[in-house]
């Protein structure tokens, strides 16, 4: 049953062995049950944290657990924090099931000097312009990533400007 | 993944190598479910870089068998506002192209994260300013999950009828702009006429014809003048027999159908490989419509059909916008018949501001309104992703809470973005004017992909 319309779903749930027990049934928490580090339930959406290098076979295993469509990837730049148990940046991919009706996150920490994270472009294809946009705004770096440039700002740009660094207005 | 294929062109052979990371090669027709190398989207680097393997040595073939590298736009009027193409042609036939954006980036992203959340409803509407209404309903809807606000049933009405008028007037500027890029310059006009009295009302509902911010977070701005509702019946009557009439002017006339049937062709693998949403996956056979399988704002209580066609080409894109007319105006119909009395902004006297009476009768409301305009409301830590059926696709806001006032993040997941990566599987191996009937059939706004 859909854990969204169940009643017996707990409203908020927190921490990977919590989530795993009260949402068993899920088809992402069995998926990538061997590759979740934490997970969320909160406001009656799902977040599945995934350790970085493990991120293409979270989408391969999110793949094959029946989500089928990828929605959408951003970043969110957690600024000033940047320690080893909370990097500062937070990757977040929304994967949607067309059969499900189900949609999840997926999300990874990569930390702020030299920030890196594997290309999903070979699980899917539609990620190719997101990944770009992170770049360009966050300076996140792809490897594997088919030509990663800049996509909104122009070529010769100095710095990213949705980093929390960055000012919102004014001259630099 | 190495292969020749033979480019087909009469009289001329051409062996065309696409070895090589860079990867505008042609897809091979026997692997009909695409792998990821089949569907790397070039850049205008591997367009051009792409191009030089295709030519011959200096005076070795006649200037006829080079392909040559032609930019399109940013300021080119059927690329519907500032999109940038750079295509490599072989005669009339496209090989590859690959989409330059970032000619329309004002940061709004950037500038949310500086705002109160209350703030951020205006800089929405100048997203996709084809559908201000969807946009305003994507934000308020991930705002209020954040907050957990109880949304008057009056309100969820009002907002699916605004949704579907906001659906009915942008696919009437993309009807209008796809016929006048084709050539048939009298359905423009016809259709904004129709689309003139659309904003009208959206003028009497919010005082401004395009930048509504009309649905506000916790319901709607105002209470709909009393007139608005026989004027909209009014509106929706004549308008079935409107849509009539653009179908007679486009649906049997032979040069229509023949720069639209078999152009631009999007299996519903590509569709889902790429990103695409809204009509033109529903027109490649994918079924799934967000406002039926994963309802909002009580679409649920609203019974319709979603247009489905599995030809895929720009003639399905054509009629599945064309049948969401007809169900659009259904839906108003249902709103309008169903719409319960009550209120129109949620019970939370600390996020929503008091009406005008009570702020200059009452303390407390006078001191809730000074606190909200100059303070803003807090919002509870957590992040969000609220989706909605835009005119244009799937559009997703991301919310990120860290508990102030300011949201943390906001991002925005637009169609439009996602739809302008499959425009190079559609395009490749046809003529350079369809390239023209393909990008009109996707109904692309620059304003929400370059954000």
């Amino acid at each position: 049953m859909d854990p969204i319309t169940n009643p017996a779903t707990p409203s908020a749930v927190f921490g990977k062995e919590a989530v795993t027990e009260a949402l068993a049934d899920h088809a992402a928490v069995i998926g990538l049950k061997d590759l979740i580090t934490d997970a969320k339930w909160d406001r009656k959406e799902l977040t599945l944290t995934v350790a970085p290098e493990t991120i293409v076979a979270a989408m391969q295993a999110a793949k094959a657990a029946g989500y089928n469509f990828f929605e959408d990837a951003t970043a969110v730049d957690w600024y000033p924090s940047d320690s080893p148990s909370a990097p500062r940046f937070q990757i977040s991919y929304s994967i949607l099931s067309h059969s499900l009706k189900q949609r999840i996150r997926i999300v990874a920490r990569v930390s702020g000097d030299d920030p890196r994270i594997d290309s999903i472009t070979s699980v899917w294809p539609s990620a190719n312009f997101y990944e770009r946009e992170i770049f360009d705004l966050f300076g996140v770096h792809f490897p594997g990533h088919p030509r990663l440039t800049r996509i909104m700002m122009p070529d010769n740009w100095e710095g990213h400007p949705l980093r929390k660094d960055y000012p919102v207005e004014g001259y630099r | 993944m190495a292969f020749v294929e033979e480019l087909e062109q009469p009289g001329v052979a051409k062996k065309v190598d696409t070895t090589g990371a860079t990867l505008a090669g042609f897809r091979s027709a026997e692997s009909l479910i695409p792998t990821a190398e089949d569907l790397l989207i070039p850049g205008v680097e591997d367009v051009v870089e792409e191009s030089t393997s295709h030519h011959h040595p200096h005076g070795s073939d006649p200037v006829t068998d080079q392909t040559m590298v032609l930019n399109m736009g940013p300021q080119h009027p059927s690329t519907h506002g500032v999109l940038r193409l750079v295509l490599e042609v072989d005669g009339e036939t496209v090989v590859s192209l690959a989409p330059d954006i970032g000619y329309l980036h004002t940061g709004i992203e950037k500038t949310c994260e500086a705002k109160f959340y209350a703030q951020v409803t205006p800089l929405t509407d100048r997203i996709d300013y084809l559908c201000p209404m969807t946009n305003n309903l994507a934000y308020a809807l991930a705002v209020e999950k954040l907050l957990d606000l109880e949304i008057p049933e009056r309100a969820q009405y009002l907002r699916v009828l605004f949704s579907e008028l906001t659906r009915i007037q942008s696919h009437l500027v993309w009807l209008g702009t796809h016929a006048m890029d084709i050539g048939a310059l009298t359905v423009f006009l016809y259709c904004f006429r129709e689309r003139e009295e659309i904003l009208r009302i959206f003028e009497a509902v919010s005082g401004q014809r395009m930048m509504t911010s009309y649905i506000r977070v916790g319901g709607l701005s105002l209470e709909p003048p009393l007139d608005i509702y026989k004027r909209i019946r009014a509106f929706l009557k004549t308008f079935p027999s409107k849509i009539d009439e653009y179908e007679g002017l486009l649906n049997a006339n032979p040069i229509w159908m023949g720069r639209l049937k078999g152009v631009g062709y999007l299996s519903p693998e590509n569709a889902i490989a790429l990103g695409v949403t809204g009509p033109p996956m529903r027109a490649s056979g994918v079924d799934f419509d967000v406002r039926r399988d994963m309802p909002y704002s009580g679409y649920e209580k609203f019974k319709f059909n979603v247009p489905v066609s599995t030809d895929g080409d720009v003639w399905a894109r054509y009629i599945v916008r064309m049948q969401e007319f007809r169900e659009s105006v259904s839906i108003c119909l249902q709103a309008l018949d169903g719409l319960p009395e009550g209120r129109i902004v949620a019970d939370a006297p600390k996020i929503i501001l008091p009406d005008r009476e009570q702020m200059k009768t009452q303390m407390e409301s006078l001191i809730h309104h000074f606190k909200i305009v100059t303070e803003g409301f807090q919002v509870p830590a957590g992040e969000v992703t609220s989706s909605v059926e835009a005119p244009h696709g799937m559009m997703n806001y991301y919310v990120v809470s860290d508990g102030t006032a300011k949201p943390y993040r906001v991002h925005m997941r637009n169609p439009g973005f996602a739809t302008l990566q499959s425009l190079e599987v559609m395009c490749k191996g046809q003529l350079l004017a369809d390239v023209v009937a393909v990008i009109g059939s996707i109904d692309i706004v620059l304003g929400e992909i370059d954000r």
